[in-house]
């Protein structure tokens, strides 16, 4: 789960990492009243989770507590890469003397987390030249030392009370990355001011799997479309739209990603991924169903393999659903595994003659749809 | 023969009493697994299924033989059951959860290294060789022969062995890596296991996009005497979309479908368009 820049450093603060001195409202009024406070010029920033704030006009800055009232009534409620501006973060505005690149992220093919970090802030790491990046894996179990984070400091050029600094925040990050279940920490950029270094920017992603026991954190789902929501509240595994006619639903992720590119092979376009999952039952399969004929696609494509999800409950949460709204389009069923008879049965009874293989019913979803279309 | 565990292997379950482990356990019995023991804190002294339960794996191991455990313990105290069995001495773990937070995972599967113990999972399937399986793998899929197979995820792997056995091509072992971010195993530590094992005449490779497991498996591969066939998924996964499984996402260009066929190619493995297409490329080579 991706948090808000604001949310980030709020954590920045409780942990110790110097951040400029703001706060986020939700109305130009408290951005005034912030602005008040600071005593002093203003940044105020939108708070979505895409990138290229500035770019879209989505930063301002403020002289006054009146412009800051200003900027803000212009900032919110406007969209940032398809996202309505609901809150924004009022903060004073840094003397930026230099900016760096800091963050901690989980390597996998490491299995281990790693600190990246370069002289050249401001920009996307990915956007920099390799020789300019320092990289350093980490030991699980003796985490970030301090001599590593000197280290660190001395390789991006640091000296002094900035390397001291330097050091500093990034033992913190990786203190905060363990407690907080992070799966990224980053601070970009990291903002030389006079002798001090600042977090003018933050990243920070929690590991979804680690929620349960992340209770002070807010849930954002800001990334997710209207239907992607509707799926999460409805206990779907995982759902992700992708803008084709061809519903899809298949259990495990291996043979969901399997059955999207078939369908895409035979030149279908799938609306969605749906991973139903295993062991769902009759009613979360039917709600899942549900949530297919909601994206308004040509066809639904239903694989199953039966291993822990049954055949009988897809087949009874399909003939639900047909029993309850129709057949508005055409389903293709693909039913092998665990109850494959009873679950064969229960759909011939609702008039639909289920697929054996997957690729034969994966063509025949797309001709369909094409069809559909025409 | 077999990698990892085979029909002789003594095997420990932990979390055997609730719903997933006793479901499982009668599975894994009808395999043909041995399962000589049972943890399930404060049952200990009791039986289940026909199997002596033991209220700490140390205790278990004390009066067994273990070769092998397979855990059916929920995510949020997965960390604590796998160092049980690591510190324990076993050296094969299944680890079936899935949902394991990254830190704890990361723990796991860095401890099992020091250790010397193979960490299959955490969120995999788990693995089968003939009457021995150790996991939840569909029974029916399997079937004992020359093949060899490793996978990052489950169903597919069910798909792939399933139309392999319908034409009467069986498996010397079939291992799920997993779809985590930090699985336990990789792709090259099954690949020399299988290249070392006599039985086993062909490989097939089952992966995905995201990470570069791939990629380190094609240096290897290149040195191998066995052909190797791979199948992997996510060719239509737009980036940054995470398709299900943690490692399953393209992240800043890399880890993408394109790449990851180039260097399988290029090693010399065949990569099949379609999953059907497996079934077919094996039974080329075992001609």
């Amino acid at each position: 789960m991706k948090c808000f820049e604001y949310m980030g450093k709020e954590f920045f603060a409780k942990f110790g990492i110097p951040v400029p001195k703001g706060r986020m409202v939700l109305t130009p009024e408290d951005a005034e009243k912030v602005a008040v406070e600071i005593g002093k010029p203003c940044v105020i920033k939108s708070q979505v989770l895409s990138g290229k704030r500035g770019k879209a006009g989505g930063i301002k800055f403020a002289d006054t507590p009146a412009e800051a009232k200003v900027a803000a009534d212009a900032i919110l409620g406007m969209t940032v890469q398809g996202h309505k501006v609901e809150r924004i973060l009022v903060e004073e505005k840094l003397k930026i003397e230099g900016e760096l690149y800091v963050a901690i992220t989980i390597d996998g093919a490491a299995r281990a987390p790693v600190v990246i970090t370069s002289a050249k802030g401001g920009m996307d790491i990915e956007e920099q030249a390799e020789e300019d990046i320092v990289k350093v894996n980490l030991d699980v179990f003796l985490g970030l030392q301090p001599f590593q984070a000197k280290e660190l400091a001395r390789r991006i050029g640091l000296k002094g009370n900035l390397a001291k600094g330097f050091a500093d925040i990034v033992q913190k990050m990786y203190k905060m990355m363990v407690e907080k279940d992070a799966e990224l920490v980053e601070i970009n950029p990291l903002v030389i001011s006079g002798d001090s270094v600042i977090a003018a920017d933050s990243k920070l992603t929690i590991d979804d799997s680690a929620l349960y026991r992340q209770k002070d954190i807010p849930y954002v789902d800001e990334e997710k479309t209207e239907m992607e929501k509707m799926a999460h509240e409805a206990g779907v595994g995982c759902f992700v739209e992708l803008g084709g006619d061809i519903a899809i639903m298949a259990n495990g992720a291996g043979i969901t990603m399997a059955t999207l590119d078939t369908v895409q092979l035979y030149g279908g376009a799938p609306a969605n991924f749906m991973d139903a999952g295993g062991g769902t039952g009759v009613d979360g399969t039917a709600k899942a169903i549900e949530i297919l004929l909601a994206q308004k696609p040509n066809v639904v494509f239903v694989n199953i393999f039966g291993g822990i999800t049954r055949c009988d409950d897809v087949a009874n949460a399909l003939a639900q659903v047909i029993k309850k709204v129709g057949m508005p389009v055409p389903f293709v069923v693909r039913m092998v595994g665990t109850n494959q008879e009873e679950g064969l049965r229960v759909l011939k009874e609702v008039g639909i003659e289920a697929f054996r293989d997957m690729a034969p019913a994966a063509k025949k979803a797309v001709e369909l749809a094409k069809g559909g279309a025409a | 023969m077999a990698i990892l565990v085979n029909a002789d292997s003594k095997v420990m379950i932990q979390g055997i009493t609730g719903k997933q482990g006793t479901f499982h356990l009668k599975q894994m019995q009808a395999f043909g697994t041995q399962v000589v023991a049972g943890v399930a804190p404060g049952k200990g002294g009791g039986i289940h299924e026909g199997v002596p339960l033991y209220d700490t794996v140390y205790e278990a191991c004390k009066n067994h033989q273990i070769d092998a455990a397979v855990l059916f313990i929920p995510a949020p105290f997965c960390k604590d059951a796998a160092l049980e069995a690591i510190e324990s001495g076993v050296k094969v773990i299944v680890v079936v959860t899935e949902h394991i937070p990254v830190h704890d995972e990361m723990i796991i599967v860095n401890r099992g290294k020091q250790k010397g113990a193979t960490i299959i999972g955490p969120n995999t399937f788990g693995m089968a060789s003939w009457k021995c399986k150790l996991g939840i793998m569909p029974n029916i899929a399997f079937s004992p022969g020359p093949v060899g197979v490793v996978a990052r995820s489950g169903t597919l792997t069910y798909e792939i062995v399933g139309s392999l056995t319908n034409i009467g091509i069986g498996q010397t072992s079939v291992v799920g890596l997993g779809g985590d971010k930090c699985p336990g195993s990789s792709f090259v530590q099954m690949l020399k296991m299988f290249e070392a094992d006599p039985d086993t005449k062909a490989v097939v490779l089952i992966g995905e996009i995201g990470g570069n497991a791939e990629e380190e498996a094609s240096e290897y591969i290149k040195t191998m005497s066995k052909p190797v066939v791979a199948y992997l998924a996510g060719k239509s996964a737009p980036p940054g979309k995470r398709m299900g499984h943690a490692g399953a996402i393209i992240e800043r260009g890399k880890g993408t479908y394109e790449g990851k066929v180039k260097a399988l190619t290029a090693a010399g493995a065949k990569v099949a368009t379609f999953p059907h297409e497996v079934r077919d490329l094996i039974k080329e080579h075992l001609k």
